[in-house]
């Protein structure tokens, strides 16, 4: 068995694309520690998973396929992982930094004795040992840490490491394992699941379009009658947040938004990019009507190429921006979307 | 007697009939919730940041309470609120961290504990998880531990579960909505979110919560509850209070850095109609080939 293992994270079957990027990084690691890479995929009805996994480049794919693995809890899943982990040694178990990619890391971190460093955004090997680099007060600084115990376990921030290219005709070993624990064993029950709203996720997205506090402010819109002060300033921010929705389709974008827009009401705390958000890092940003706190800044900052449209040309945002444009963002939004439009033949 | 001093007797028996009134619910009421809550003290989230021979520093930016730990005493208060219960805040920090503690009860808790140990510098999650599992234990018959999602600080995001898993109890993490607790059958249903939208989840007491912002606005603390918190006397544990000794981190902090300079030169996109400044802005994006 590979001294590197990585855990797929999946939901109802289907494997979370940032999840193959642990591949890519446990091939770069595997070229310094030597051995192959093991895949571990727990779940219920996975196994055609275990298929994409050997085409992504595993050596070795660990499947439990069970109905008490159906949807992810914590209990069944850190033991059988624990378990597996016990008997193999590997030196490291990497995970994609998801909600449950955290939580399963953090907790098999406690049964195994050992340490997580969580959402990494940079590995490299020194004498034996990995030392990363992991951003810290939401990107503000970074810190370099190392983990003094066995298996080293490792959470990848999205986007951080290269997905490996398909190979259909690369194969492995496939090998089944039983789950440890008993439904009557598990405390937790999953009893139903709510979608959320459909669209690309932020984590995931290469282009992000965000909205401000900014966005509400459209002097030439008149609410529909008998809203007050309060419900005329969402439906203007919604009106808004429209046009911004325009542009992300064009562009398969995911929608974000300041503090301040989510704190106002015009848009679900979902989307919320900053400090107390989510922290992301695409290709191009594109920031509507957002002056530019600190706070959002740390969420930000790192995107390959922003963008910055708000009517005050001294807005902080601007100061962080590739290009900006100081006006009036109810008018370049459209013009923008049609131009992206016709540009990229959509 | 006249009109005024009539209504101040009144109120002054509707006042001791209270009394008696709540001193009897109390004591037939045997399903209190005893509740904890794990706050931290970090620099506020507007600090500047910056590395200096290698460690973090804020200048003279405030101390706060970790923004997300606000949502989950606010969480918490309100379960005690529904089933007649108290919350007891805890933190691990030197004394300054009191401060964190002083919000907690200044928001509505009705006591505070601080651990505090010279071992307890720079130690990794699970160390912290070690010894919060422990004052949790100490407090006894805990029913409901609440922490924030992460730390701003180290932002690490593994408490929670880390410790629920020593305690034994569930890990109910990023909790957005608790849709019932039940202390006479020892359930709770909550909703926590994911990636893919949220999750019911049903589990037993007692279990360990992190709750996240979709829960709803933290409180802000009352004017009589500053007054309460600024008088409150605070104890401070050691981890010899706790039994524990010898607690060792497995990460170890190599070194803070500061992120790399990035020389932007902003370039600012000038037209005489939306059109065309959005033709240039188009162009410029295409050459930079990211889409």
């Amino acid at each position: 068995m590979s001294k590197i293992w990585v855990y797929i994270d999946q939901f109802k079957g289907q494997a979370l694309p940032t999840s193959w990027e642990g591949i890519g990084a446990a091939k770069m690691l595997a070229e310094q520690l030597g051995g192959g890479v093991t895949i571990l995929i727990f779940g219920k009805n996975v196994e055609p998973i275990a298929a994409e996994a050997f085409q992504y480049g595993a050596d070795e794919v660990l499947l439990a396929d069970d109905a008490s693995l159906d949807d992810y809890r914590s209990e069944p899943y850190t033991a059988l992982l624990a378990k597996l982990a016990r008997e193999s040694n590997p030196e490291v178990i990497l995970f994609p930094t998801t909600t449950r990619g955290r939580e399963l890391a953090a907790m098999a971190a406690i049964d195994l004795n050992t340490g997580v460093l969580p959402d990494v955004t940079g590995l490299e090997v020194k004498d034996g040992s990995l030392v990363a680099i992991r951003p810290i007060y939401a990107g503000k600084l970074l810190s370099k840490v190392t983990c003094l115990t066995r298996p080293q376990l490792v959470t990848l921030r999205g986007r951080a490491f290269t997905k490996p290219i398909l190979d259909a005709s690369h194969t492995g070993t496939l090998t089944k394992f039983s789950p440890v624990l008993s439904e009557a064993d598990i405390p937790t029950k999953v009893e139903s699941y709510a979608a959320g709203e459909a669209g690309v996720s932020l984590s995931d997205a290469n282009v992000i379009v965000s909205g401000g506090r900014g966005v509400s402010n459209n002097p030439s819109l008149t609410p529909p009658a008998g809203m007050d002060e309060k419900q005329a300033e969402i439906w203007k921010a919604q009106q808004g947040f429209k046009l911004i929705e325009d542009l992300a389709l064009v562009l398969h974008a995911a929608v974000g938004a300041s503090r301040a827009a989510v704190d106002a009401g015009y848009i679900p705390y979902a989307h919320q990019v900053g400090q107390t958000g989510k922290v992301v890092s695409p290709d191009l940003y594109i920031a509507c009507g957002i002056s530019g706190a600190i706070q959002h800044q740390a969420g930000m900052r790192t995107s390959k190429v922003i963008v910055a449209i708000n009517r005050d040309p001294e807005a902080p945002i601007f100061k962080l921006a590739r290009y900006g444009v100081a006006g009036d963002l109810y008018t370049i939004i459209p013009a923008l979307t049609e131009s992206f439009r016709k540009r990229l033949g959509k | 007697m006249n009109r005024h001093q009539t209504r101040s007797w009144i109120y002054i028996v509707i006042l001791i009939l209270n009394t008696i009134l709540s001193n009897i619910t109390n004591i037939e009421r045997r399903l209190d919730l005893k509740i904890a809550v794990c706050v931290k003290q970090v620099p506020d989230s507007a600090a500047k940041l910056v590395a200096i021979d290698g460690k973090a520093n804020w200048g003279d930016s405030p101390l706060v309470i970790n923004p997300w730990d606000e949502y989950a005493v606010e969480a918490a208060l309100l379960q005690a609120e529904a089933h007649n219960g108290s919350v007891i805040a805890i933190t691990i920090g030197g004394e300054g961290s009191k401060e964190a503690l002083k919000h907690a009860l200044a928001m509505g808790c009705s006591d505070a504990i601080l651990i505090s140990d010279p071992s307890l510098v720079q130690t990794d999650s699970q160390v912290i998880s070690r010894v919060l599992a422990a004052a949790i234990q100490k407090l006894g018959e805990v029913d409901l531990a609440f922490l924030g999602r992460q730390a701003i600080d180290t932002d690490t995001g593994l408490a929670a579960a880390q410790t629920a898993r020593l305690l034994g109890w569930p890990a109910l993490t990023l909790v957005a909505v608790i849709s019932n607790v039940d202390p006479s059958a020892r359930t709770i249903q909550v909703q926590r979110s994911a990636e893919e939208g949220r999750l019911t989840v049903s589990a037993k007491l007692p279990a360990v919560l992190s709750i996240v912002k979709d829960f709803g606005e933290p409180r802000y603390p009352s004017f009589m509850g500053i007054r309460k918190a600024s008088r409150a006397v605070i104890p401070v544990w050691s981890l010899a209070d706790l039994g524990l000794s010898n607690l060792q981190s497995n990460i170890q902090w190599l070194e803070v850095l500061n992120t790399p300079q990035r020389q932007i030169t902003t370039e600012m996109i000038t037209g005489g109609s939306p059109q065309e400044i959005a033709e240039t802005l188009v162009d410029k994006i295409l050459a930079e080939k990211i889409l």
